[in-house]
């Protein structure tokens, strides 16, 4: 069950394509899985950002980011996930809203495929910006842009398109007076409310999808709660997505930070550990 | 064997042996030790194997109770085991969960005059099944020939277990879909170790699996497959709904979402299906607070304050808004609770969650309430106290005050009626408004314990059967398909 076929990395984004065939018939655009390495791993949600129902498999961007991930990041082609449940969440709303701006970071550039997939066979005008530090960690362009009227970057040291990030995009097009119907963006905390903000003023309908610490995923614990418009909402099962404009984002950074201290303390002394037993190794190989 | 009554009334009630509160408190194995076989009979001897069998009425699932003390009192221990299961798929389970004092101990004639005395039920159902597991002796019981039906189970905590035990042994194909990644619902998330150890659910789910079961873990139905799927992609007969009581309710107070604040639910998952008591070797963080409030006086709170003080608080307090008569608890959790030196803040109810400018718990500010007029349920109404209010010092706040019913399935299956407060609406036997879709359990009833949730698997396994031969006899005139 749950066996990876393939397997690849673009700076730490590694890309895990995973036999999940009840998932692969299932999913919409927009949903997530809960996943775990090994039966002691962490339970961590992942967006499906593609998929192949008669082959069965999904596909999972994941990041190297504590212990748990680390153990993913390791797991090799022929190598089992200990579980993968899903399909999770409400899937995005998806109908002919005229244009719609897709925003990508991070996972994100994936995961925002399957949506913009999406909204172009629903007849829409799809402009896809994805923002990175430099422009040789993008990945999935090719697949972005096949579903995308337009793909548009943005890299921190400017080596491709806009310098800046995604929301500097959006402010361009604002200025040059782009209508824009429907906005959905995907990647960190920090990059949703800045994209939220750069909507804000236009009052450009915007949805993100939230990226909160879960546990079960089907509603039982409420760790993923989140404040939208004042009142308690759980990201597993009343989102992922929700209103940008109405997320108390300031909440939801300190709830994500709740396990830092934990899970760097350990994930720094696991790496230690396995970067010393890495070099040992060569060691014994050169005799 | 022929003692008297009088000398039946004579012995006194054993008590278990028990880890000492100072030792456990800091350990997570289990609490009791469980009785010898020589305390077992004895305390089988005090049963008077009334005519009238008044605890046999107190239990949800009417084991036998009288046979199988007798037996016990004749050194018969496995067969006794059996007895039980004729009733009662999970008995390791309910001698350990169950509340008996409400049920069948609280019927018990010896405990009239002092309910101390009752004879421990519970005790002796949980050596019994014990004494079969640990010696090997469960009884792999024929695997009955196959009916021809199909039926799905949604959720694999007590009453999915036991429509799959009493559905399995009928002939019936049956096939458990579970969310999580491991079986036993409540029995594995939310009951600690402490109490109920975790070897023993698998143990009871193995036996399911021997007798034919099937069990699909990561499986959520609603997303996974909805129930129409079951019908028809999948070819299922009939469908049983034990998917529990689902979402945590959070009080309405300023300070709810800060880091800090677990609801009951998270916090036992945490420690208990995740295994974070074993961080770092199992994955999951958990965050240990050093003075823990829990909001709550029901089981799920006790077990939620116990778990906190093996995991390393200084300080654990129950914040309750009635008085110790009134809490849910059972009986023994709020008695070893206290030997745990777990301290119980009564008649108060926070009105605010404090945080730090990092979005940590600080304290809370509470206030005072009294008893008023009885509610619908007969426990006198707690009342706010006016301008009466108290500074409480936290860094942790557990929030376990019950939950409300968990929208998956009934929102992608619009034809389940639910009542107001989003339960499934059944009859007496669990059939819904659907045909061929059953309920029982926490989904149906919101929380409530193990074994009703069991005795409601068990009338709904008869429903399924009824229902489904009469259809067959129906289509075919005859009793197969």
């Amino acid at each position: 069950m749950f066996e990876i076929v393939e397997k690849s990395e673009v700076f730490n984004v590694h890309k895990i394509v995973v036999k999940a065939p009840g998932i692969a018939r299932a999913v919409r655009a927009g949903q997530f899985v809960i996943i775990m390495g090994a039966e002691y791993s962490e339970r961590i949600p992942v967006t499906v950002s593609d998929w192949d129902a008669a082959a069965g498999t999904i596909v999972l961007y994941v990041l190297e980011v504590g212990i748990s991930t680390l153990e993913l990041a390791r797991m090799k082609v022929g190598d089992s996930l200990f579980a993968v449940t899903g399909p999770l969440g409400v899937p995005s709303e998806i109908k002919n809203y005229g244009t719609v701006v897709l925003g990508g970071g991070c996972y994100g550039i994936g995961g925002i495929y399957p949506i913009a997939k999406a909204c172009k066979e629903a007849g829409n005008k799809v402009i896809s910006i994805i923002e990175a530090r430099y422009k040789d960690m993008f990945y999935n362009e090719k697949a972005l842009m096949e579903v995308s009227d337009k793909l548009l970057y943005a890299t921190s040291d400017g080596s491709k398109g806009t310098k800046g990030k995604v929301e500097d995009v959006v402010y361009e097009m604002l200025e040059q007076g782009q209508k824009i119907d429907q906005a959905f963006f995907m990647g960190c905390t920090q990059m949703l409310e800045r994209c939220s903000e750069a909507t804000r003023s236009n009052s450009i309908p915007t949805k993100v999808a939230l990226n909160s610490i879960m546990l079960d995923g089907t509603g039982m614990c409420g760790a993923c709660r989140v404040s939208v418009g004042g009142q308690i909402k759980f990201a597993c099962v009343d989102g992922p997505e929700f209103d940008g404009h109405e997320v108390d984002w300031n909440e939801l950074h300190s709830r994500k930070a709740a396990y830092a201290e934990q899970e760097t303390g350990v994930y720094q002394s696991y790496s230690h550990e396995c970067m010393a037993e890495k070099k040992f190794k060569q060691e014994l190989e050169r005799g | 064997m022929g003692l008297t009554a009088k000398e039946r009334m004579a012995i006194e009630r054993n008590r278990m042996g028990e880890q000492p509160p100072d030792l456990r408190n800091r350990n997570f194995e289990e609490v009791p030790y469980g009785y010898t076989p020589e305390e077992a009979v004895n305390e089988a001897k005090r049963c008077l194997n009334c005519k009238k069998r008044t605890c046999v009425s107190g239990c949800p699932v009417e084991v036998p109770i009288p046979e199988f003390i007798a037996l016990i009192a004749e050194e018969k221990f496995v067969e006794a085991a059996r007895v039980i299961k004729t009733k009662n798929v999970l008995p390791a389970v309910c001698g350990r969960v169950c509340p008996q004092e409400t049920q069948c101990e609280g019927q018990c004639i010896r405990g009239k005059k002092d309910n101390t005395q009752a004879v421990a039920i519970g005790n002796l159902e949980r050596f019994v099944a014990d004494y079969e597991r640990e010696n090997n002796l469960i009884e792999l019981s024929e695997v009955p020939k196959k009916n021809g039906f199909k039926v799905a189970v949604i959720g694999s905590g007590p009453s999915g277990l036991t429509v799959a035990g009493d559905l399995i042994k009928l002939g019936y194909e049956v096939t458990i879909y579970e969310a999580f990644h491991r079986g036993g619902g409540v029995l594995v998330y939310g009951i600690p170790e402490f109490r109920l150890p975790k070897r023993i659910v698998e143990s009871e789910i193995k036996a399911l699996e021997n007798l034919g079961v099937t069990i699909h873990y990561n499986s959520v139905i609603g997303r996974l497959y909805k129930i129409d799927e079951l019908f028809k992609g999948l070819g299922f007969d009939a469908v049983y709904i034990g998917v529990g009581a689902g979402l945590p309710i959070f009080l309405d107070i300023p300070g709810m979402n800060l880091n800090g604040v677990f609801s009951a639910n998270e916090y036992l998952t945490r420690s208990n299906l995740m295994k974070s008591y074993l961080f770092p070797k199992y994955q999951t963080p958990m965050i240990i607070g050093k003075k823990v409030a829990v909001l709550g006086g029901g089981n799920v709170a006790m077990d939620s304050a116990r778990t906190a003080i093996r995991l390393g608080a200084e300080k654990t307090t129950i914040v309750y808004r009635r008085s110790m008569e009134q809490m849910p608890a059972r009986a023994a959790e709020v008695h070893h609770a206290k030997e745990e030196k777990i301290e119980f803040r009564l008649l108060s109810n926070p009105v605010e969650i404090y945080g730090n400018k990092d979005g940590w718990v600080t304290g809370m500010k509470c206030q005072n309430y009294q008893l008023g007029e009885p509610d619908e349920s007969g426990r006198q109404r707690p009342v706010p106290v006016e301008d009466s209010f108290f500074e409480f010092d936290c860094d942790q706040v557990l929030v376990s005050i019950g939950g409300q019913a968990n929208p998956l399935i009934t929102k992608t299956t619009p034809d389940i009626k639910i009542n107001k407060w989003g339960y499934i609406v059944t009859d007496d036997w669990g059939r819904t408004s659907r045909q061929f879709v059953y309920s029982g359990g926490d989904i149906v009833t919101g929380a409530a314990t193990v074994i009703s949730a069991m005795g409601a698997g068990r009338r709904a396994a008869k429903a399924i059967h009824e229902d489904l031969m009469k259809e067959s006899n129906e289509t075919t005139g005859d009793n197969g398909k």
